[in-house]
């Protein structure tokens, strides 16, 4: 038992029953503090990778950014009645159960193969996963598809701008 | 020596270590705190309990912990008991990455002193900035869970200004991100060696990220969210006994953090103010160490003094002035250091 396989263990274990709790909590707000808790989980996977720059990002993108919007959300709009929402069968519930029946296949078929085995982590991992050599490739070799998301990040600014300040009354 | 249980000892000690120093600074903190606000205040302060007054915080633990814990009728349960927790917990955690020195050589054996037994993670200003963000929903969630209009008020105030001020904040860090070429706190510290302190190559930053730190602490002139005048107490109101005291410490622990990773980025950390060889210390010595470490904490205790000058001598904004500040003042200035820093960095190096 080394120290990865044991945190391995420890940080999916973990993330698995939060993300059951995302799906199965009563209250939306327990809800989005499970998801918070599960990107702390799936950090903790991607630092036993030795991704320490996408573990970093993950916590402050979407546990400290994205999670807030929808805690936001979900207080101010104060969701509870939750039970009144429940309906029967339904169409979407056919679509998920075939969806997630395809996937539990592919990773039994995956799983079988041995395809998942092999997962020692080479050497080259580690130094991959510091912000410096992403920082150079996304300069480098992924420049075009970077300055493409910063005009679309940008135009999305200006958008959201738009739309506040749409319904402000004019100041005359 | 690199088995699972040397590095589970050796992480539960440093642990033990820096959570021992937390709790006493936090208590030390407290004490201060009233005794400079009575100074400025031309009173007294606290000067009954023991000597000076020295034993104030423990007697004022001993009251939170005897106190009944009353939990709101209306409010929500859990997330009311898990708030303080997520609070406290966010605090203590940014010690993960705080180096309080270089290292010492034990039996041949490199040991760091910080938390972190690997020195060469490069991503500590990405982890601090990232549990800055995360600590939001410690107070939301209280204001919250509550079920009272002050409290809520208070918990959203606190988000928006987090939000906000965390924006500056990270900008003002990549100025000295930029001059280092590292996320390494211990790198950070190091390029400061010789008093090139990142105060005196970045002032600008320094002072975007000192006011983006009262924000980010809740602390007067920017503690909107528990604006005693106007919320009552803010998203604290429904808490009592140790639960309060919990965001108690939080505050405080929070302040010596922030303390910690100024004099770590902008003042050198725990760099000497003479050569070590002039002290005729050695690389690695425990001696050498122990300065450090001296070091170290007399600069945290600067700012901290610093901080609680602050929160007596100027009042609170109004909430139309801290976002007007956060966001057309700050963040421009902050734009601004950074093309100086590319600027500067082009033409010097």
């Amino acid at each position: 038992m080394t120290l990865e396989i044991i945190s391995f263990v420890v940080f999916a274990l973990l993330a698995i029953a939060s993300a059951l709790l995302v799906i199965t909590a009563k209250h939306p707000v327990v809800s989005a503090m499970s998801m918070i808790f599960h990107f702390f989980m799936l950090a903790g996977l991607y630092l036993t990778l030795s991704a320490q720059f996408i573990a970093v990002m993950q916590v402050m993108v979407y546990a400290g950014a994205i999670m807030v919007l929808v805690v936001f959300a979900i207080m101010l709009l104060n969701l509870g009645d939750e039970g009144k929402l429940r309906s029967g069968f339904n169409f979407r519930k056919l679509v998920a159960w075939f969806l997630g029946g395809a996937l539990a296949v592919q990773i039994a078929v995956l799983l079988s193969n041995g395809a998942l085995s092999n997962t020692a982590i080479s050497e080259k991992a580690s130094e991959l996963g510091t912000a410096q050599v992403i920082g150079g490739e996304l300069f480098t070799n992924y420049i075009y598809p970077i300055e493409i998301v910063g005009i679309l990040l940008f135009a999305a600014i200006v958008g959201a701008i738009y739309m506040a300040k749409k319904n402000l009354p004019t100041e005359e | 020596m690199d088995s699972f249980l040397y590095i589970l000892a050796l992480a539960g000690i440093k642990l033990g270590i820096v959570f021992t120093l937390v709790l006493l600074a936090a208590a030390a903190l407290v004490y201060l705190e009233r005794r400079i606000a009575g100074i400025i205040q031309d009173r007294l302060g606290p000067n009954r309990t023991g000597p000076f007054g020295l034993l104030q915080p423990f007697a004022d633990v001993t009251k939170l912990l005897m106190k009944e814990d009353i939990v709101p009728e209306a409010a929500n349960k859990k997330i009311h008991g898990i708030a303080p927790i997520i609070t406290l917990g966010v605090a203590f955690v940014v010690y993960a990455v705080i180096p309080f020195g270089d290292y010492i050589l034990i039996n041949g054996e490199k040991i760091y002193m910080g938390l972190a037994t690997a020195p060469d993670i490069n991503i500590g200003i990405l982890f601090i900035l990232a549990m800055t963000s995360v600590g939001i929903y410690g107070i939301t969630l209280a204001g919250w869970s509550s079920n009272n209009k002050y409290s809520l008020i208070g918990g959203l105030r606190s988000a928006a200004q987090m939000v906000s001020y965390e924006i500056a904040m990270g900008l003002a860090l990549v100025g000295v991100v930029m001059l280092t070429g590292s996320f390494g706190l211990s790198d950070i510290v190091r390029h400061q060696d010789g008093w090139l302190w990142n105060i005196f190559t970045q002032p600008l930053g320094f002072i975007i990220f000192l006011t983006a730190s009262f924000a980010e602490m809740n602390r007067t002139p920017f503690d909107l969210p528990e604006a005693d005048a106007e919320l009552v107490g803010g998203y604290n109101t429904e808490y009592s006994g140790m639960k309060f005291g919990m965001f108690f410490l939080a505050e405080y622990a929070n302040m010596a953090t922030s303390s910690a990773i100024i004099a770590l980025v902008y003042l050198g950390g725990w760099t000497l103010p003479v050569p070590a060889e002039t002290l005729g210390l050695e690389d690695g010595s425990v001696l050498l160490g122990l300065a450090q470490f001296v070091t170290f904490i007399v600069k945290i205790f600067a700012m901290t003094i610093f901080i609680i000058w602050v929160r007596w001598s100027i009042p609170r904004f109004r909430y139309d002035q801290l976002m007007h500040l956060g966001w057309k003042i700050l963040l421009p200035l902050g734009l601004i250091n950074l093309v100086l820093t590319a600027v500067g960095i082009k033409i010097f190096a």
